[in-house]
């Protein structure tokens, strides 16, 4: 099997190709207890952050990784650059290959810019959030959190996504991964908001979902952004409609199951203060695991040689 | 390919490691195998020198990280990762891997190690020394010398990761 060049979305990865990353992130992970805390694989290779979309925690989670392989760090600010002058994609690649840079992290907020981008340069490319379309690396984080807990026995356990689904770049990405790999995934939301996705079961009632009986609860954040499109009434009535209340928190607690969230969290939408506390809660080991799989995502794809085609067999396109 | 040792060859080996290292050492020792096949050759040199009543200690080193052709690969080597528990920092290691060729595996292993901390002394113990070496890397300990023809392809199988003991020989 030859290598990726890029990582653009998880639908398109086998089930094995999934593994086989998340396997490697666990020695990834161990690099952090040693006392040099990083690996000399990707030593002179030129990492490029390319983020049109503000996001502190994912940029310092991928250039925490890169380095942690061995990569230099660009950080492509974008806000201030030409790019916001008018400057045209193919510009802005071509600019980029000048700075001769072996792998790519972009973030953009139009579907499907990432693969657009790949398919321009010889760098592998990585899509760390485009538009509502994917956000592979957080799929994989948060089924890497999901192995440490579960182990190989993951078959059937139940994980409900909570939110607007629609809208949602983590839900696409972590319920394709986790279906891949064998849990059953549920999504609940206001109608509007969650899709019919085939085999997904679909919740607009909380009790309906808890009578599903999911063993973690998946807390998607509520985007403030998206507020004026008047998807639901109000922060305080999505609270008591779809959060985690203290009275849902005690009955989550008393049976033990998981909570998650992508970050950062808005305290007393999603999910009220005690959560944060909760042994159960996994959202800092999230955080930490965010960077062992991006380490190992890192390592596992090739950046195109010269002279050859730049989307060769290795290349997917989203 | 040419079939040059069986079972009873590499034990031979085997012992002749063992015999070496229990000569030239005192004190705890520390075994740290190369991914693969050098853990399982730790282990069995291991296993003689406890028959001898020493204190050994054991590691494994995964080298994918750094070798110095990754760039050269179509694909990265699936990592499995190092298993060093004990403190390194002045230990007397001993590393041991299967066959001994260019000497890269074992700089990258070197590298390996020193990012775990500074033991005082590291040795080398080999099944098999194929001659051939492309970086300043010699052996403390042998178990078999051959001298096959640079091209050739010298291939060790064990019984605990490949179901049989042997050591062959042929074209690449």
């Amino acid at each position: 099997m030859i290598a990726r060049k890029d990582l653009l979305e998880l639908a398109t990865l086998s089930r094995e190709e999934v593994e086989e990353i998340l396997q490697q992130a666990e020695p990834m992970k161990r690099v952090f207890q040693r006392s040099v805390k990083k690996y000399p694989a990707l030593k002179g290779k030129t990492v490029l952050m390319l983020f049109y979309e503000p996001s502190t925690r994912t940029l310092s989670s991928f250039e925490g990784a890169a380095k942690r392989v061995g990569a230099d760090v660009t950080v492509f600010d974008v806000p201030s650059s030409s790019v916001v002058k008018g400057e045209s994609v193919r510009d802005t690649v071509a600019t980029l290959q000048a700075m001769q840079a072996d792998y790519i992290v972009v973030r953009h907020q139009m579907p499907g810019l990432p693969g657009r981008i790949a398919a321009m340069t010889k760098a592998s490319v990585i899509s760390a959030g485009d538009g509502a379309h994917a956000h592979p690396t957080q799929g994989l984080l948060d089924a890497y959190t999901l192995r440490e807990i579960y182990g190989s026995s993951s078959d059937g356990k139940k994980v409900l996504i909570v939110g607007d689904i629609r809208h949602s770049r983590v839900a696409r990405s972590t319920s394709a991964v986790l279906t891949k790999l064998g849990y059953q995934v549920a999504f609940l939301g206001p109608g509007s908001l969650v899709p019919d996705v085939p085999g997904i079961t679909r919740f607009t009632n909380f009790e309906d979902a808890w009578a599903w009986s999911p063993e973690v609860f998946y807390l998607l954040r509520v985007q403030k952004e998206r507020q004026g499109h008047q998807f639901f009434p109000s922060v305080g009535e999505y609270h008591k409609l779809y959060g985690i209340t203290e009275a849902r928190f005690n009955r989550i607690a008393a049976e033990g199951k998981w909570v998650m969230h992508p970050g950062p969290v808005n305290r007393g939408v999603e999910l009220c203060d005690a959560v944060m506390e909760y042994e159960r809660c996994l959202i800092d080991r999230q955080v930490e695991n965010g960077v062992a799989v991006r380490m190992a995502v890192l390592y596992s794809l090739k950046p195109a040689v010269d002279g050859e085609a730049s989307l060769g067999a290795s290349g997917i396109l989203a | 390919m040419e079939v040059l040792q069986r079972e009873e060859g590499i034990t031979a080996a085997i012992s002749r490691l063992v015999e070496g290292i229990a000569k030239e050492t005192s004190g705890e020792i520390c075994l740290v195998g190369i991914r693969r096949r050098g853990d399982e050759v730790a282990e069995r040199v291991a296993a003689g020198l406890k028959e001898q009543g020493r204190s050994i200690q054991m590691g494994v080193v995964d080298i994918s990280l750094y070798r110095d052709d990754l760039q050269h690969l179509h694909r990265n080597p699936i990592l499995k990762g190092s298993e060093i528990d004990f403190e390194l920092e002045g230990a007397h290691i001993i590393l041991v891997d299967d066959v001994l060729f260019t000497g890269r595996t074992i700089r990258a292993a070197l590298d390996a190690l020193s990012d775990y901390g500074r033991p005082c002394k590291v040795e080398l113990a080999v099944l098999v020394d194929r001659g051939g070496r492309e970086l300043p890397i010699a052996p403390q300990y042998v178990g078999l010398t051959i001298e096959p023809e640079s091209s050739a392809r010298v291939d060790v199988s064990l019984a605990k990761t490949d179901g049989k003991d042997e050591i062959s020989v042929g074209k690449e």
